[in-house]
């Protein structure tokens, strides 16, 4: 997993609440086998005007040229601004997948839904909840070419003016997202705690161990 | 010391270690798997030289992208059956148990779960699948993972998370004629919003619950991920355990016995603390129908469409236009006018032998209106398509014009070839009223089995209450 430190970029504004993540990544993507390439296909019913299928050359499709990640000053942005309740829906990893295959780093937005915040983490995509009047003001002051910093290790954001606001975040989640570590490897560490559960646990409920 | 919640208790009895941070590494018991969150999982544990950790512990089926049709001829979409034969292949690889796509008991996984008793009470089940909820009904601390954690429980047999708050929702006093527990628990999100549950385990209660059969608790835990909650819990009671005897994973001999005494203790107690409460009235629910693209821009049938300018967060109000525009309906609109092009029966939320039960009541000696093209009925596993006609269930929808399907997850999500065209509109028994969820371009309404059937019937939604009452009167 690709570790995340500190970032200056570009910011997109997705003016909406509850965006799901069938609305991030439709479902005859969710058919592919494999982890990466989801990123023409991310918003695919908002970002182009026909109907996308797996494997579609995305380069020659008719573009709906008022979403926003279409315009062009949004091209290259790498943290999107959103509203409440970011990812709600399905536990498809193929949404995180899919806004981190396109080039985002961080989303920021007032609420997440838990699945999807969770997921983003396993991706090196950092999910940035903040009051929902910080986040509205954000919107407010959002202008061609407006870059934002995220310092992860400080738990920082400044914005162009010089502001600062702070975020919060797990310790655990920012230790593996600092250094793009592997979940399982860490855990697998703890095997002998793991074994000595399933020894103790199997005497209380024998019929979880019976095969 | 104040009592512990149903939640804290099943939490406590899974936890292997906790860090400083809070977070804790806790055990599962079951992990369900289908095709579709699967592959990259497996992939990634192949590449890395691991093998799972507990093979007896996964159970996998391929269910959403299985055709409703011929399936003797195999999956005609060459990208569904690639996925299909990869879960076949990594099932056989790592040695986990697969019902394949022929066999009787093949299903979608939240319905096969537990008839086949591999969800019991007390247990942590997971799947890469927010539906997953489902499983709570049982007293079993149940929710969904993304694909990341799917590696992470074949590799470990655990999962790194964080306690969840508790919300305790009570459903009062008994619900009326025609009125299910898709109707509760639509009524509920209703209430709250899709964003009421975010950080909760939601724990429903209350004797409208406990008078709801083991299929109708299955509804409501359901949809707790759609109220924000990845995982909705109902206390163990008599219901619940007998439901379980005689399964085919289920304890047997001794340990039934052990495993019952147990079962019983599977509630929250009389002093438990919940960081917040909700509480509602079973009596004052109507059957629902949502009108937006969001499970909670939901009505009572007897009421109309609400005005977008009436509401005043501005987030909200921006919405609910965008919705009416989707869905192409207008603010007061009466919900009985609108009028439909197809029906689906099914889904995890409502495709068992109850859900059935309840439409083919509805649809019996009647016929689909004109205007309805398609009327899909998709039994959730072999074996409830079985029962469903043992009991001459398939008869009476055939006779009415439905058509009866072979299980899957069909057009809950379309990703197999069931779905809605561009413009349609559809009553359907399932969890999500998103765009384009079940076809690009289709508008999906959400409504309990009796509503659906209803619908059918008459081509435009009508209160099931009222003509229930009218016949018992």
């Amino acid at each position: 997993m690709r570790a995340f430190t500190k970032i200056t970029a570009l910011v997109a504004p997705l003016d909406r609440a509850n965006v799901d993540t069938d609305a991030i990544i439709p479902k005859q993507f969710l058919k592919s086998i494999r982890r990466a390439g989801f990123g023409p296909y991310l918003f695919d019913e908002w970002r182009y005007l026909d109907h996308g299928e797996p494997d579609m050359d995305c380069t020659h499709r008719p573009v709906n040229k008022d979403f926003v990640l279409n315009k062009p000053e949004y091209q290259g942005a790498e943290i999107l601004l959103t509203r409440e309740n970011f990812g709600c829906g399905s536990s498809r990893e193929h949404a995180p997948w899919a806004l981190e295959d396109f080039g985002f780093r961080a989303i920021i937005a007032p609420s997440f839904a838990d699945i999807f915040y969770n997921n983003c983490f396993k991706n090196g995509l950092l999910p940035i909840a903040l009051n929902a009047q910080i986040v509205d003001s954000l919107f407010k002051e959002l202008v061609e070419g407006y870059r934002l910093t995220i310092d992860l290790e400080t738990q920082k954001i400044t914005t162009p003016g010089g502001k600062s606001i702070g975020f919060d975040i797990d310790e655990n989640r920012k230790y593996r997202l600092l250094n793009g570590l592997d979940d399982i490897a860490l855990s697998l560490k703890h095997a002998d705690k793991i074994r000595a559960y399933e020894a103790e646990r199997s005497k209380r409920a024998p019929w979880l161990f019976a095969d | 010391m104040s009592g512990k919640t149903l939640y804290d208790k099943l939490w406590e009895d899974h936890v292997v270690f906790t860090e400083d941070d809070g977070s804790s590494l806790i055990y599962i018991d079951r992990h369900l798997v289908h095709e579709v969150t699967s592959p990259q999982a497996f992939e990634s544990l192949r590449l890395a030289g691991r093998k799972p950790w507990r093979q007896s512990r996964n159970l996998a089926v391929a269910d959403h992208n299985v055709p409703t049709v011929d399936r003797d001829k195999g999956i005609a979409d060459p990208v569904s059956r690639l996925q299909v034969e990869t879960l076949d292949n990594n099932c056989a690889e790592f040695g986990i148990t697969e019902f394949a796509m022929t066999d009787a008991r093949q299903g979608i996984v939240h319905v096969i779960g537990p008839e086949q008793g591999a969800t019991l009470p007390g247990m942590t089940v997971v799947c890469g699948d927010s539906h997953t909820s489902t499983h709570g009904a049982f007293g079993a601390l149940a929710f969904g993972i993304g694909t990341s954690e799917v590696e992470h429980v074949l590799a470990t047999q655990c999962l790194t998370q964080k306690k969840a708050k508790n919300l305790l929702i009570k459903v009062n006093g008994h619900s009326g004629a025609g009125v299910s527990a898709k109707d509760i628990v639509l009524a509920i999100i209703g209430k709250i919003g899709t964003a009421g549950g975010n950080g909760y385990t939601i724990e429903f209660a209350g004797t409208a619950i406990r008078a709801l059969s083991m299929e109708g608790r299955m509804t409501v835990c359901n949809m707790a991920i759609e109220a924000g909650a990845r995982a909705g819990l109902i206390a163990v009671d008599e219901v619940t355990i007998d439901y379980c005897r005689n399964r085919p994973y289920a304890p047997k001999g001794e340990h039934q016995f052990m495993a019952e005494r147990l079962w019983q203790k599977l509630h929250s107690d009389d002093d438990a603390v919940f960081d917040k409460v909700m509480d509602l009235d079973a009596a004052s629910i109507k059957p629902q129908v949502t009108w937006g693209t969001s499970p909670e821009l939901v009505v009572p049938i007897d009421k109309k469409i609400p005005d977008p300018a009436l509401e005043p967060d501005a987030v909200k109000r921006q919405g609910m236009r965008r919705a009416l525009e989707y869905m192409d309906l207008k603010a007061g609109q009466a919900i009985i006018d609108i009028t439909l092009d197809k029906v689906f029966i099914g889904s995890c939320t409502n495709s068992r032998i109850e859900d059935l039960r309840a439409a083919a009541a509805v649809a019996k000696g009647k016929k689909l209106a004109d205007n309805i093209k398609l009327a899909l009925v998709v039994p959730g596993s072999g074996l409830v398509k079985r029962q469903a006609e043992a009991e001459g269930l398939d008869k009476i929808f055939m006779a009415a014009g439905f058509e009866w399907r072979e299980p899957g997850c069909s057009m809950c999500l379309a990703m197999n070839a069931d779905r809605l065209e561009e413009g349609e509109r559809c009553a359907s028994t399932s969890n999500r009223n998103f765009e384009g969820r079940q076809g690009y371009g289709g508008r999906t309404h959400l409504v309990s089995p009796a509503m659906a059937a209803a619908a059918a019937i008459a081509g435009h939604f009508v209160d099931i209450s009222s003509v229930l009452e009218g016949r018992q009167s």
